[in-house]
């Protein structure tokens, strides 16, 4: 008994301390991804410590939104950052950053409002800590808070000096940023037990042709490697999205091994007649998001998720929403009478499309 | 030595003749193949587990390319085996290999490899001639080793044949994992071929055709290419079965039957 209230009390001063941070399974820590649908997804967040690998579609710049919203709640919590891209201007992209709206509470179902509601009104009357140290801006210190894609994150997330730019394209090879991200890493060395704050690096469009490193792919699969080693050891998240069509399969099969997790996204096909009848809310959907791969830190249990496929949707152009696919109901014909959400994983072997 | 339960692939890798006290992968190859969505690492706490229970003076030499030594012994500890005890007790030998990098400098990378082999046959030869036989040498992925020495599969390869000419030497069993799905689009993978070619045992672990499940995680299949002593009769035996991993055991059952 004594030892539970010992734990508990450690877990609260924990979480009371360092709202950006969550206690995970097996004695990992999370922090958000700034979507609050994937973090339930993902039972949490990422995992600190591990590479989060994007495969990008070479149609639609949709990791860019997952990219976006994982350096905006980095920022918001004023964690360090350090953002590499092969753009010739990386600091311009801080700019296209979403802001944190205070006011949203974004939940799908109805009835699980009105539960959160209710919870929050407690809160309020319990004097939760987090409220006493909750400044200017109301959401600052939610775990995570939620997106307003048309706002512009405020200057003063991004002009301090914990934000770090590199431009990859002209670089001959990756050493340049292997020693930034050494450096980087350096600040967040784990030593036992006690984190104070998590690092995140994002890494845009890491292999793409504008780079003159492009060719070399052992050359990339080294920086790879070499990255995962030094975030294992230190309290980092590290996100790098990736084209795999411009990538030899090999290579890209490489690279998906690597990935402690990891995600692919695709757009959807512009009046897909059949598709639209299938799945209901078709017209608001601007892609999907696929989970291959979740982090599994000191354990060799793998995660099994409901559904591995996601539809990517804007609620009132302003949120980021992921929904699990849902079927629109059908005429017998075409088969399937399995339940009316997407509940079943399928295996990536036998379609594009799972339900 | 305690009595331990078997499970079937105790059974497929033949660890159920423990006669005459001797490890039964002793000058053996185990090559166990997984892919992105099914990962055969379990096969390797497995092998750990029962190798360092085995017998009392038995020994694991792990080269760790994809996890760091907290990983494994969190794993190990929820299975029952204390790594950093064992490797306190110099029968657990954690060689760290996450941050290695091969110098590209054109030349074959022989330096890099060779020191490590050389570690390997140093932690080999100051075991005592008797135990040598319960020596395990592990290494966690070949495909990082093949990162590492900048793409050069006979830099590889090579490494490969020195460790297996230990388990001839010396009677040290070689366990080493790769993932297959890199190699499927190869006109000619030599590597993973030859590899192939050179275990004694082939552990393939694959998701199930009809996808992912709760239940079940995945299918391995068990090639036990037959040892030569075996009254020099070729005996390929092959296994079959599903596995459901827990965080403390892995269940194991054949296709169409649970275990409870």
């Amino acid at each position: 008994m004594a030892s539970w209230s010992k734990s508990g009390s450690s877990f609260s001063r924990n979480s009371s301390k360092n709202p950006e941070l969550k206690l995970g399974p097996n004695a990992t820590s999370l922090i958000s991804s700034g979507i609050p649908d994937l973090d339930k997804i993902l039972g949490g967040g990422f995992s600190v410590g591990s590479v989060i690998m994007i495969m990008e579609d070479a149609e639609a710049p949709h990791h860019m939104l997952l990219l976006r919203n994982f350096m905006s709640q980095g920022l918001v919590h004023k964690q360090p950052l350090l953002y590499a891209s092969p753009s010739k201007h990386p600091y311009l992209f801080l700019g296209t950053l979403p802001s944190p709206n205070p006011k949203h509470h974004h939940s799908p179902h109805p009835t699980h409002e009105k539960d959160l509601r209710i919870a929050w009104q407690y809160k309020k009357y319990f004097g939760d800590p987090n409220l006493n140290i909750t400044t200017s801006n109301g959401g600052q210190h939610d775990y995570c808070n939620d997106f307003d894609l048309r706002k512009p994150l405020e200057r003063h997330f991004y002009s301090g000096t914990n934000v770090d730019c590199v431009s990859i394209q002209d670089s001959p090879n990756l050493d340049a940023l292997q020693d930034r991200c050494a450096g980087f890493l350096a600040q967040f060395s784990r030593n036992e037990g006690n984190i104070s704050s998590a690092g995140r690096i994002a890494i845009q469009s890491f292999c793409s042709p504008q780079c003159k490193y492009s060719d070399m792919e052992w050359h990339m699969l080294s920086f790879i490697k070499s990255l995962k080693g030094m975030t294992r050891s230190s309290n980092a998240v590290v996100v790098v999205t990736f084209p795999p069509s411009l990538l030899s399969s090999s290579c890209s099969k490489r690279l998906q091994h690597m990935a402690d997790t990891l995600l692919s996204v695709r757009a959807i096909p512009d009046e897909d007649k059949e598709l639209a009848k299938l799945l209901t809310g078709y017209q608001d959907m601007v892609g999907f998001l696929n989970v291959h791969k979740v982090a599994r830190l000191n354990t060799q249990v793998p995660v099994i998720l409901d559904a591995t496929t996601f539809s990517i949707k804007l609620e009132k152009r302003r949120f980021l929403v992921l929904e699990c696919l849902n079927q629109a109901p059908v005429d017998g014909s075409s088969g399937s009478s399995y339940g009316t959400s997407g509940g079943c994983s399928g295996s990536t072997k036998s379609g594009s499309l799972d339900f | 030595m305690e009595e331990t339960k078997l499970n079937l692939l105790d059974e497929a890798l033949g660890l159920k003749n423990m006669k005459d006290n001797l490890w039964p992968l002793c000058g053996r190859f185990v090559f166990v193949e997984d892919s992105v969505d099914t990962s055969a690492t379990f096969v390797l706490h497995h092998i750990i587990k029962r190798s360092l229970s085995s017998h009392l003076s038995s020994s694991v030499i792990f080269l760790s390319f994809s996890h760091p030594f907290s990983h494994y012994d969190r794993i190990l500890r929820k299975l029952g085996c204390n790594l950093a005890a064992q490797r306190d007790n110099s029968r657990f030998f954690f060689i760290d290999m996450l941050m290695l990098q091969c110098p590209d400098d054109g030349k074959p990378n022989h330096d890099g490899l060779a020191a490590i082999f050389e570690k390997v046959e140093r932690v080999v030869s100051a075991v005592h001639p008797d135990n040598k036989k319960f020596v395990t040498i592990m290494i966690d992925d070949i495909s990082l080793l093949e990162v590492a020495a900048n793409g050069s599969s006979n830099a590889v390869l090579d490494f490969l044949h020195y460790c297996h000419t230990l388990t001839s030497e010396f009677g040290c069993a070689l366990v080493a994992l790769d993932h297959k799905d890199i190699y499927s689009n190869d006109e000619r993978p030599a590597l993973i071929l030859e590899v192939e070619y050179l275990a004694d045992i082939l552990v393939n672990a694959e998701p199930l055709a009809t996808g992912l499940a709760k239940d079940v995680h995945g299918q391995l299949m068990v090639l036990d290419k037959g040892s030569e002593h075996e009254n020099g009769n070729s005996s390929h035996k092959i296994h079959n079965f599903h596995f459901k991993i827990k965080e403390n055991s892995i269940e194991y059952f054949y296709p169409g039957t649970i275990m409870n």
